[in-house]
């Protein structure tokens, strides 16, 4: 007979540790708790998964290529900008692959002159085998490209967060994933596509000049359907001008909600950027109409004020993702550093307009590669499925063990429940996160808590058919049982691991579940309910056990 | 004392000519249905094959043939409708050749919003995964099947012997095959999920294995001089009831998780359902035989005392 003292006490101390540290996780309670608990108890129990109560799973990558291609376009803008102040007259400056910028110049004598502006570029360098005569070639450095990829995802992982926190939704998870990529999860979110809008938009904001000089723009349609975009710049395609381009303004009418177009012939070069403001807010216009009221830094500010006084009385478009959204004449000089964006859009619109300009732009575009979207309705459903048969199987199982071993059968239906107190308490300690495959991790713990007790049970059986005594048949049960269930457990923790190391998302969930399950079988099985047989054998007369 | 089954003594070992027939066909329907999936023409979820799913939960019944018309009509051809109970859900999945930035799940809610008006619908799930991705997950599955094998054959190995180890491994690798057959046979869809199936009936069938072998290893050392084949065929007989008592439990959990757990669930449950069938029966069926096939006499087991 052994002594019960030592492991009873362990017994009650898991069990207590269990019943506290599963608290956080059931709100109701917690929240009723005295003061002084809660501030000893972590905040966070065991948070549910995507799965269960809906929300957003997205996996994004950014398009780093194109991060370097916009980095060089705009230098291709300072050089250009750089060639008008000292007056040489240049025939083109152009980015001809991903990372090199072609200048062309008529006169061969301009070539030297040319060649000492890379002074004011020191992240490129002359590719003297691509010259000729009359043309200069540039190129990236190596190290400058390697830099602008890696602060694009950067930068991006920033600018998500940003706009994400500015949207509000609790606990989001932004992180990065591998070199390239971003994983974003937003949990129990319910506009899931305004959601995913506001974070995959690139929110690039340009001011750029409408070309009104070139008689082209008079053969432009006045407005178009939504769908003939593609038309149009098919057709006035060999016929816009050098350095000019055409952009769309959008239109919705208020009372249809129809969408229509309009094409404008609008100059390359951008005059500003979104990088230069500091603030964007919602403001309602005279008619009841949202817009955008957009303050600049102090730099933005005075070169608003030098690009609206140098160009009074003509037009100029605020572009939004290569969309313009209003081509206001510049009426006088805009001081103050304070413009609006008008056009036509919801409040809703524009209240996330202000979110995106006010978390800055995205350094290229994101393309999401995995979109994994929950209704919440479905993660209720799952839940109370989940509970529900969860709850059968367990009562199905406590049953059967009753009637098949009767009073064993009641230890063992204790240690279940034990099994289940236990997980429940260390997943809260772990602040794991509960997905539906991780509650089939559960259901599957307790089939192997109870292949435990079964393993245990006819060991015990056999030594009493052989006419051991009731003591040493329960004390030589739990010993031949023993390497067995620490063989079957092992392996299948070896799966576990496996799972764990290599799964993904959902697997990952299981995967945990069912390791903590396996560590806590092997304790109840083997300390749970010895204990309790132990504590039963020392009784003076132990005759018969009910098994 | 309740007994399903007493004391019995059959003669396991002596039917592993017709066990082995039987298994043999049932592993080539799995190695016939992993070709299948090898070459893209088996049920693939979109989460390995890439694609979008869009799950809709409509207020009024919608006829698959009906859906599948609105689709077609509206350009979404290469759809594949699925029902659920009476909860009037449909699952609409569109496989790889399209990419996320044609955002298919939006275009597959404005075709029903369009076609069925009066019939409103909630959107329960939309997934949506680019092909890299499902590489991507394809190769991690295959990894954590590989790695787990290889853990479980050298544990086996190392605590019995090396012969042991194979036939574990082998009795495992029968299960996971044949429940693959099964699903297959079934067009099934095979996804993440089911994968996990499959790894957690590996581990499972597993246990089964090792508890007969453990019997097989006590009794080698406590009975040295009957032939191997009795003391495999007895071994196998004193832990039969336990075998069928926890196959029993564990069955009596799957049984409602299958039948009441939710979509997500079922196909999961469904695996593991079979997997505990195939387990038990390859336990007795397929490993122990196995043992005896390979001579191992004079091994560490039979030294050891």
């Amino acid at each position: 007979m052994k002594k019960v003292g030592g492991r009873l006490w362990l017994l009650a101390l898991v069990i207590v540790a269990s019943c506290v540290s599963f608290l956080p996780s059931y709100q109701p309670v917690f929240q009723a708790l005295p003061g002084w608990l809660k501030g000893i108890l972590p905040e966070k129990g065991i948070a549910l998964g995507l799965d269960l109560q809906g929300g957003i799973h997205l996996v994004m990558e950014v398009d780093e290529n194109r991060a370097v291609e916009i980095a060089v376009d705009r230098v291709v803008t300072s050089i250009h900008d750089l060639l008008v102040d000292k007056s040489i007259p240049a025939e083109s400056v152009t980015r001809t692959s991903l990372d090199r910028i072609t200048i062309q110049f008529q006169d061969a004598d301009q070539k030297a002159e040319i060649q000492k502006l890379l002074v004011d570029f020191p992240s490129f360098t002359e590719v003297d085998t691509e010259g000729t005569d009359n043309s200069l070639v540039w190129q990236l450095l190596d190290v400058e490209n390697k830099r602008i990829k890696d602060s694009a995802i950067n930068q991006a992982l920033e600018t998500i967060r940003n706009r994400i926190d500015q949207f509000g939704v609790a606990e989001p998870i932004v992180q990065r994933q591998g070199l390239t990529q971003i994983v974003v999860q937003l949990p129990g979110i319910k506009e899931p596509k305004r959601a995913k809008d506001l974070i995959k938009e690139t929110a690039l904001l340009e001011f750029k000049m409408l070309d009104e000089e070139n008689h082209m723009r008079l053969d432009l349609p006045s407005r178009i359907p939504k769908d003939m975009e593609a038309e149009i710049l098919r057709q006035f395609e060999d016929k816009v001008p050098e350095g000019d381009q055409i952009l769309f303004e959008r239109l919705i009418e208020k009372d249809t909600g129809r969408e229509s177009r309009i094409p404008y012939l609008v100059k390359k070069r951008v005059m500003l950027t979104g990088d230069v403001l500091s603030d964007a807010r919602v403001s309602i216009g005279q008619f009841d109409e949202p817009y955008v009221s957009i303050t600049f830094d102090t730099k933005g500010g005075q070169e608003f004020e030098r690009i609206t006084a140098a160009n009074v009385k003509k037009r100029m478009a605020v572009v939004l993702d290569n969309t313009i959204y209003s081509a206001p004449v510049i009426q006088e000089r805009i001081g103050g550093g304070r413009a609006q964006i008008t056009g036509t859009f919801s409040m809703q619109e524009a209240n996330d307009l202000a979110i995106v300009l006010r978390a800055g732009a995205l350094p290229a575009p994101l393309k999401i590669v995995q979109d994994l979207t929950v209704g919440p309705s479905l993660g209720q459903d799952s839940i109370d499925k989940g509970v529900k048969s969860t709850l059968i199987a367990g009562a199905m199982v406590i049953i059967f063990m009753m009637v098949y071993y009767r009073l064993s059968g009641v230890i063992a239906d204790f240690a279940l429940i034990l099994n289940l107190v236990c997980l429940m308490g260390a997943l809260s300690a772990l602040t794991a996160t509960l997905t539906l495959p991780g509650i089939a991790g559960i259901v599957l713990t307790i089939g192997m808590g109870v292949d435990s007790n079964v393993l245990i049970f006819e060991r015990i059986r056999e030594e009493l058919r052989n006419g051991k005594a009731v003591r040493l048949a329960v004390d030589s049960g739990y010993d031949k049982a023993l390497l067995t269930i620490i063989d079957s457990h092992v392996t299948t923790l070896i799966t576990g691991v496996a799972l764990f190391l290599f799964g993904t998302g959902p697997i990952k969930g299981f995967a945990v579940t069912l390791c903590l399950g396996i560590a806590i079988n092997l304790f109840t099985a083997l300390v749970g309910t010895k204990v309790i047989f132990d504590l039963w054998n020392q009784r003076k007369k132990v005759e018969a056990l009910s098994i | 004392m309740l007994e399903i089954l007493g004391k019995t003594n059959i003669d396991f070992m002596g039917k592993r000519t017709v066990a082995f027939t039987f298994s043999g066909i049932l592993v080539l329907l799995g190695l016939i249905a992993v070709v299948q999936i090898a070459s893209g023409s088996a049920n693939l979820g979109i989460d390995f094959a890439g694609g979008t799913a869009v799950q809709l939960k409509f207020d009024q019944s919608v006829r698959i043939d009906e859906a599948r018309k609105a689709l077609e009509s509206n350009g979404v051809s290469n759809a594949e409708l699925q029902e659920f109970g009476q909860d009037n859900k449909l699952l609409i999945r569109v496989k790889a050749s399209t990419t996320i930035e044609e955002k298919t799940a939006e275009r597959v809610m404005a075709v029903f919003a369009k076609e069925f008006p009066d019939n409103t619908f909630v959107v329960d799930s939309t997934t949506e995964i680019g092909p890299t991705i499902g590489k991507k997950l394809q190769e991690d599955a295959l990894i954590a099947i590989i790695i787990s094998f290889a853990g479980i054959i050298l544990y086996v190995a190392a605590r019995f012997e090396l012969r042991f180890g194979v036939a574990a491994a082998l009795a495992t690798f029968h299960d996971v095959l044949v429940v693959l057959g099964i699903f297959y046979i079934l067009d099934k869809e095979i996804n993440v999920l089911i994968v996990t199936a499959l790894l957690t009936l590996a581990g499972y069938s597993l246990t089964d294995t090792v508890v007969v072998f453990d019997r097989i290893r006590e009794n080698l050392k406590s009975r040295r001089r009957d032939t191997e084949e009795a003391t495999i065929n007895n071994a196998v007989n004193q832990v039969l009831s336990r075998t069928i008592v926890t196959s029993l439990t564990v069955i009596l959990v799957l049984v409602p998780l299958t039948l009441a757990g939710g979509e997500v669930l079922h196909d999961f449950s469904l695996a593991l359902l079979w997997g505990v069938i195939c387990g038990t029966y390859s336990s007795v069926f397929v490993a122990s035989p196995l043992v005896l096939l390979w001579p191992g006499r004079g091994g560490r087991l039979m030294k050891r005392n």
